[in-house]
């Protein structure tokens, strides 16, 4: 009798392990199906980087190379061609470059500093000022387009380096003041009254004691700046000229250019070299590349 | 001296990034709808003739195109990209051996700017040499997928890439609400026998509520801006068949010249962003004084 039911626990323990491991098997499954429809365009952008014309024609688009060539990478990176110009992606890359940095820079900087005041220097108003600074990051940028293009024009900027790197800066300024606040919202109220009773001024409390806990922030903030304007394409088409024009520009460009014969080897070597550095960055650096994204899109 | 300026220095640390968003935010938007409500073609005039270029806006095939294409796609994109987000943030938070890697794969995109992304799917996705050719070499000789070069059809390959690109992203945020549920109440739920899949019903998704809305926000919000996408993905074809509102006023301000229709055009857009955003706006406000 006890024997036998014994005998019965164990065949329905037996049961449900089986049971359990069979949802674990379908929980992989199901989860390895999604990671190769999210691998796969990126697989696919490398392997047919890879190949030449010809085995693009004969093979299929899922079939590894059998003749690895680097031929596709050397063409987008110095002479691809967009239309009549024949240069490749290097002088692009470096444009974007050339405007990154300095707008990220510039931006981070003002998010800093906006963002210590508003949080901790407290005037009458200033939660007006930044509610009206956050409406900055929602708007369509297609709504300042065209007086920005006109004023570029005015003050003699049109396609320039600088108005590119004014135009980012200005439209990050929104974000990188949300950033910071919200970061210095955790910092005690507390802190900051003590150090200005012991006679500490605004620049000396920021210097001392909000500068060095910031570097999460910081890097928050300069990967998500970074991100957004080393993609942004809008802002480049619109503003730029021949000779200043983004990566992104100039790969959209190359892969639309409709003369001579379609090179998609190259079109998508000059695609991978296009998404490389915010690649890496994400790869590097991810933790703060998505504390970044929730941190911009939970808004305060 | 020094304590007025102490006591003032705030207000003139923020005062120019002030004077800077009134006038590149505020100024701009300004400029763009009174030019919407005057007479400008393609050199501005600033005499007001009323609500013409709305009119006119509004008798354009192509716009309505265009409007109807930006519902269609960012309401499948916005509903896609929740489902797979939240289905994929639940199948992670499973206890997964491998957690950290697949998180890795399935928000890489959202790195990508949407240029490349297009240029990665038009590639697979075009029938000469893409899926199409792929599952006819498999043997099923008449298969086809020609959406990309179907104007019934195209607006639904933007909506594929850009689900890929962003469904990632809804799943990291979905994943931080899930660590966040508090675990007493489902170690109780499981106590009383409650099964999980009414566990995840009844008590976990419930409570992802403020998630949801923030995740429809940001979508609404990159579906709005996905200009960069249909450019390099469809270029807005066939013919006209993929215009966004964003293509048609791109399209309208620097090929056709057409600044008055840019503008009116641009005006919709962000009428469309204000519906969506400041009311979302209003109750993040409030919940946080109250």
């Amino acid at each position: 009798m006890t024997n036998h039911v014994l005998a019965g626990t164990a065949q329905s323990q037996l049961k449900s392990r089986f049971w359990h491991k069979a949802a674990r098997f379908s929980l992989y499954a199901i989860l390895g199906i999604f990671a190769l429809f999210y691998i796969m365009p990126l697989f696919v952008m490398v392997i047919t980087s890879l190949k030449s014309l010809d085995e693009i024609h004969q093979g299929g688009l899922l079939s590894l190379p059998e003749n690895i060539t680097f031929e596709p990478w050397k063409v987008a990176w110095s002479s691809a061609c967009a239309g009549v110009s024949c240069v490749g992606l290097k002088g692009y890359f470096l444009n974007s470059m050339v405007m990154v940095v300095p707008a990220v820079f510039i931006s981070t900087l003002i998010g800093a500093i906006n963002g210590y005041a508003l949080m901790h220097w407290k005037f009458k108003g200033s939660e007006i000022i930044f509610a009206l600074l956050l409406f900055g990051c929602f708007i369509p940028f297609q709504i300042v387009l065209l007086p920005m293009a006109i004023l570029l024009g005015k003050i003699k900027l049109s396609g320039s380096f600088s108005g590119l790197i004014m135009v980012h800066a200005v439209y990050g300024i929104p974000f990188t003041t949300m950033f910071f606040r919200n970061y210095y919202m955790t910092i005690p109220t507390e802190l900051v009254k003590a150090a200005k009773i012991d006679g500490a001024g605004f620049f000396r409390i920021f210097y001392s004691i909000f500068l060095p806990l910031s570097p999460p922030i910081i890097v928050v903030t300069i990967i998500w700046e970074f991100t957004n304007i080393w993609n942004d394409f809008l802002f480049g088409i619109s503003f730029s000229e021949p000779g200043t024009q983004p990566i992104t520009v100039a790969l959209n460009n190359i892969v639309n250019s409709t003369t001579g014969v379609k090179e998609y080897n190259v079109d998508m070597a000059a695609a991978i070299i296009a998404a490389l550095p915010t690649l890496l960055v994400y790869i590097v650096a991810g933790k703060y590349f998505i504390r970044g994204l929730s941190a911009g899109s939970v808004k305060g | 001296m020094s304590s007025w300026l102490q006591k003032h220095i705030s207000k003139i640390v923020i005062a120019p990034s002030f004077a800077i968003i009134l006038v590149f935010v505020y100024g701009f938007i300004g400029w763009t709808v009174y030019i919407s409500f005057t007479k400008t073609k393609l050199l501005p005039k600033y005499t007001l003739i009323g609500t013409h270029q709305y009119e006119k806006l509004f008798s354009t095939p192509r716009w309505y195109v265009a409007l109807e294409n930006l519902f269609v796609f960012s309401g499948l994109f916005i509903l896609i990209a929740i489902v797979i987000g939240l289905l994929l943030a639940i199948l992670l938070d499973q206890k997964i051996r491998t957690e950290g890697f697949l998180r890795t794969i399935f928000l890489y995109p959202m790195a990508i700017s949407f240029i490349v992304t297009g240029t990665a799917w038009k590639w697979i996705l075009n029938p000469q040499n893409g899926i199409e050719a792929v599952v006819r070499s498999w043997g099923f000789e008449s298969f086809r997928f020609d959406w990309l070069i179907n104007s019934d059809m195209a607006i639904y390959t933007v909506v594929i890439a850009a689900v890929w690109q962003a469904s990632g992203f809804v799943m990291a945020l979905f994943l931080a609400g899930l660590r966040s549920v508090d675990q007493e109440i489902i170690k109780a739920a499981m106590v009383d026998g409650i099964p999980t899949s009414r566990i995840y019903s009844g008590i976990i998704i419930p409570s992802l509520a403020p998630i949801f809305l923030s995740a429809v926000i940001v979508l609404a919000h990159l579906s709005i801006k996905a200009f960069d996408l249909v450019v390099s993905l469809t270029g807005g074809g066939p013919g006209y068949s993929t215009d966004l509102p964003a293509t048609f006023m791109y399209t309208m301000a620097f090929s056709r010249g057409n600044v008055g229709q840019a503008a009116a055009s641009a005006v919709v857009m962000l009428t469309i962003v204000v519906a969506v955003i400041v009311p979302y706006l209003y109750s993040e406000m409030r919940s946080r004084h109250d």
